[in-house]
């Protein structure tokens, strides 16, 4: 039955005439954006991305590319094609992460220095509203209705649901150590929440009115790996809610949860300290960051096997693929 | 109606709020204890009016933001006086109902007040004393070390002297006490993970002032005919816990060799340039509360704080023994700006943390280092381990 699965997805994948897309990857150490061909893997260009870049994001149409220049304290904004600069977008001090709503419009987000999400609109290029959140905000998830965003703060260990209607926190939810990363499952009514130095993430139900409850903690165990390296950071679920894959940090793996049963099934070897994830469209190829060895890994999702890995520039932390 | 909603749509949360976690309001103390010391070798290391106070308005801040979505508060008093007076500030502290008291003090006024505390069932945090014995047959039941203490500093430094594969080293230490017991702590550090002391050298305390116009002339002239004549060595680990001597002895040496412990590379909690795991968002609070690099022992207090933050957060409880109790249970972990959750050995109250290895300017390393392993967690490399140890006040 899985070979004939896999037959089918091979077929589909001949079938369908092959765009390559683009995957961007910020370099947090040498300021630079490399760019990468998911056709042929290699490098097709390189281009200085602000200073510290780190997260990075597309407008839904894929046209414009957004990187958090956490020491420029601002958000830089380049074009997708010729990689030329456009006008930056206000963002608060130190962004790290942010997370773009689906019509493009608004980007949240998460100033590590001040415990606030700004609130940014991408054409006036002015600062909607900050959200007082709890301390050193970083993760940010977005319902797939947009009605939430969900930002997680570092120290204070919570996530936290804000309306995008008010601007008004409505749930907070404690979590363990150190929570680095939030991402809904497609039908919003899942979201998962990793927790880097407590070792777990955080399964909720969400249910219809928006409302989370937590209704299990996920745990990492590799033989011969210190428990203390199992840190789950970057956290991606498949569209039809079957695999959540969660990238394990200086563990150098990506645990493969199934998303019925929530157990852990596989960890996949990826370079060091791994990062964030991205998928390309269709879900075809996993994009891992590993900061510690300057590379990208390429996992192919239906086989759940790392295929490739692509050098790129230094210390790698965020990853993005332009839609189809 | 938009307006009316907002404001009724707020209220509304907050009640949900209050309702569904206990309100609490948690007081807590800072005890710091001052001593008529001499002057620092560097005035880098001129102690700011505000050590430890700083790090206890910055958890407070901490504690408020996270409380404020529970309707938790923290409010922490602080109070500095001479060893003679200290007695009667900790009864002012206890009159005043406060039972959570970190102290920062030497060890003989720390044992000396935890002992006063425990007559009010109160939970003392150590941050600053690093002597082994509190650890060791002198614990306390109601006392948690948040500071290190001198083992597990000499065992960071020896791990990843060893971790260089140099082996051979060459002790230099003081002639005070305090001096003794981190010579004693290599001694054993040197045992415990097979480095080699091929010799040990005394500098003895003479005395006299420490400020002097162009006194560099003679240090650059006297040290190494000092250290002249020693056995063949790959490190100089010197001991000097009241910083007399060894922060001369870097450059200042016959054989030209690397020098940790007191000087040179240093064991310390944290340091203002510390950047990794976050801890630069950690500095940027910092520095904006107090105008100045933070101390190990502002962070120490920090921490102390923040543990208590955690039992209120997760526990709901502000109980000098809830507190204690939650923070020695398999529950506890607290993400501390050192890549690593820290916990407490729960049959000495010593919290474990990984050691930053500090140059002067930037982290150098973190012990403990590859290699290290144990049964319970690499932390425990560091330091006394539970079958060494006398104390049985956690059993």
């Amino acid at each position: 039955m899985k070979n004939l699965l896999l037959g089918i997805t091979l077929l589909c994948s001949f079938a369908a005439p092959v765009w390559a897309n683009k995957a961007f990857v910020s370099n947090e150490r040498d300021n630079t954006i490399s760019v990468i061909d998911t056709d042929s893997w290699e490098v097709i260009h390189q281009f200085n991305g602000g200073n510290r870049p780190r997260g990075i994001t597309l407008s839904p149409d894929g046209t414009k590319l957004y990187v958090c220049a956490s020491d420029d304290n601002l958000v830089r904004v380049f074009d997708t094609e010729t990689y030329e600069e456009l006008p930056s977008l206000p963002s608060g001090p130190d962004p790290e992460l942010f997370i773009i709503e689906p019509s493009g419009k608004r980007l949240y987000i998460a100033n590590e220095d001040d415990n606030l999400v700004t609130v940014t609109d991408t054409e006036t290029r002015t600062v909607l509203a900050e959200v007082p959140v709890g301390v050193e905000p970083e993760g940010m998830g977005m319902s797939p209705d947009a009605k939430w965003v969900v930002n997680t703060s570092e120290t204070t260990n919570m996530a936290h649901f804000i309306s995008t209607e008010d601007y008004q926190i409505k749930h907070n939810v404690l979590v363990d150590q150190r929570p680095r990363y939030a991402q809904y499952s497609a039908d919003g009514t899942r979201l998962f929440v990793s927790s880097e130095i407590g070792g777990t993430v955080t399964v909720m139900d969400i249910a219809a009115d928006g409302t989370p409850e937590v209704i299990k903690k996920i745990s990492f165990e590799v033989p011969g790996v210190l428990p203390e390296w199992l840190q789950p950071v970057g956290v991606k679920v498949t569209e039809d809610g079957s695999r959540v894959f969660v990238a394990l940090g200086p563990a150098n793996r990506v645990a493969v949860i199934d998303g019925e049963s929530l157990e852990v099934i596989d960890y996949i070897i990826t370079g060091q300290r791994v990062w964030q994830l991205a998928f390309t469209p269709g879900e075809e190829y996993l994009l891992t960051t590993n900061g510690n060895s300057n590379d990208i890994t390429v996992i192919d999702v239906a086989r759940e096997k790392a295929i490739k890995s692509v050098q790129v520039g230094q210390q790698p932390w965020g990853v993005v693929v332009t839609p189809e | 109606m938009r307006k009316l909603v907002m404001p009724l749509a707020i209220a509304f949360h907050f009640i949900c709020l209050a309702t569904a976690a206990l309100a609490l309001d948690v007081r807590a103390g800072v005890l710091r204890v001052d001593y008529t010391e001499v002057l620092p070798i560097s005035r880098f290391d001129l102690k700011p009016e505000d050590i430890g106070f700083a790090g206890a308005q910055l958890a407070d801040e901490d504690n408020g933001t996270t409380g404020s979505f529970l309707g938790h508060s923290y409010e922490t008093v602080t109070i500095a006086a001479p060893p003679e007076e200290a007695e009667a500030a900790l009864e002012d502290l206890l009159a005043d109902g406060i039972r959570l008291i970190v102290v920062i003090a030497r060890a003989e006024d720390l044992l000396r007040l935890t002992d006063i505390a425990a007559q009010s069932d109160a939970l003392v945090f150590n941050a600053a004393a690093p002597d082994l014995e509190l650890r060791d047959a002198n614990c306390r039941g109601n006392l948690l070390h948040i500071a290190p203490s001198t083992a597990m500093n000499t065992d960071a430094i020896g791990q990843f002297a060893l971790w260089k594969k140099w082996d051979k080293w060459l002790l230099v230490s003081g002639s005070n006490p305090a001096d003794e017991a981190i010579a004693e702590a290599f001694r054993r550090t040197a045992n415990k993970f097979g480095a080699k002391l091929v010799a040990e050298r005394t500098f003895e305390d003479t005395g006299g002032t420490r400020r002097t116009d162009s006194g560099h002339v003679l240090v650059q002239r006297q040290l190494p005919v000092f250290m002249q004549r020693t056995d063949d060595h790959d490190v100089v680990m010197t001991a000097d816990g009241t910083d007399y001597f060894a922060r001369y002895l870097p450059y200042h040496l016959w054989t030209p060799r690397p020098v940790m412990g007191s000087a040179g590379l240093r064991p310390v909690t944290m340091h203002g340039a510390h950047e990794a795991w976050g801890a630069t968002q950690y500095h940027t609070r910092f520095e904006a509360l107090a105008g100045r690099y933070v101390t190990p022992v502002d962070y120490n207090v920090w921490l102390s704080l923040r543990i208590v933050g955690e039992a209120v957060t997760r526990a709901q409880t502000a109980d000098p023994q809830g507190v204690r109790d939650y923070a020695l249970s398999d529950e506890f972990e607290l993400a501390a700006f050192k890549g690593q959750k820290v916990t407490f050995r729960d049959w000495n109250g010593q919290l474990r943390q990984p050691i930053l290895l500090f140059d002067g300017s930037i982290t150098v390393s973190v012990s403990p280092q590859d290699g290290y392993l144990h049964q319970v967690s690499p932390l425990d490399t560091l330091g006394l381990d539970r079958p060494e140890s006398k104390c049985t006040a956690f059993e």
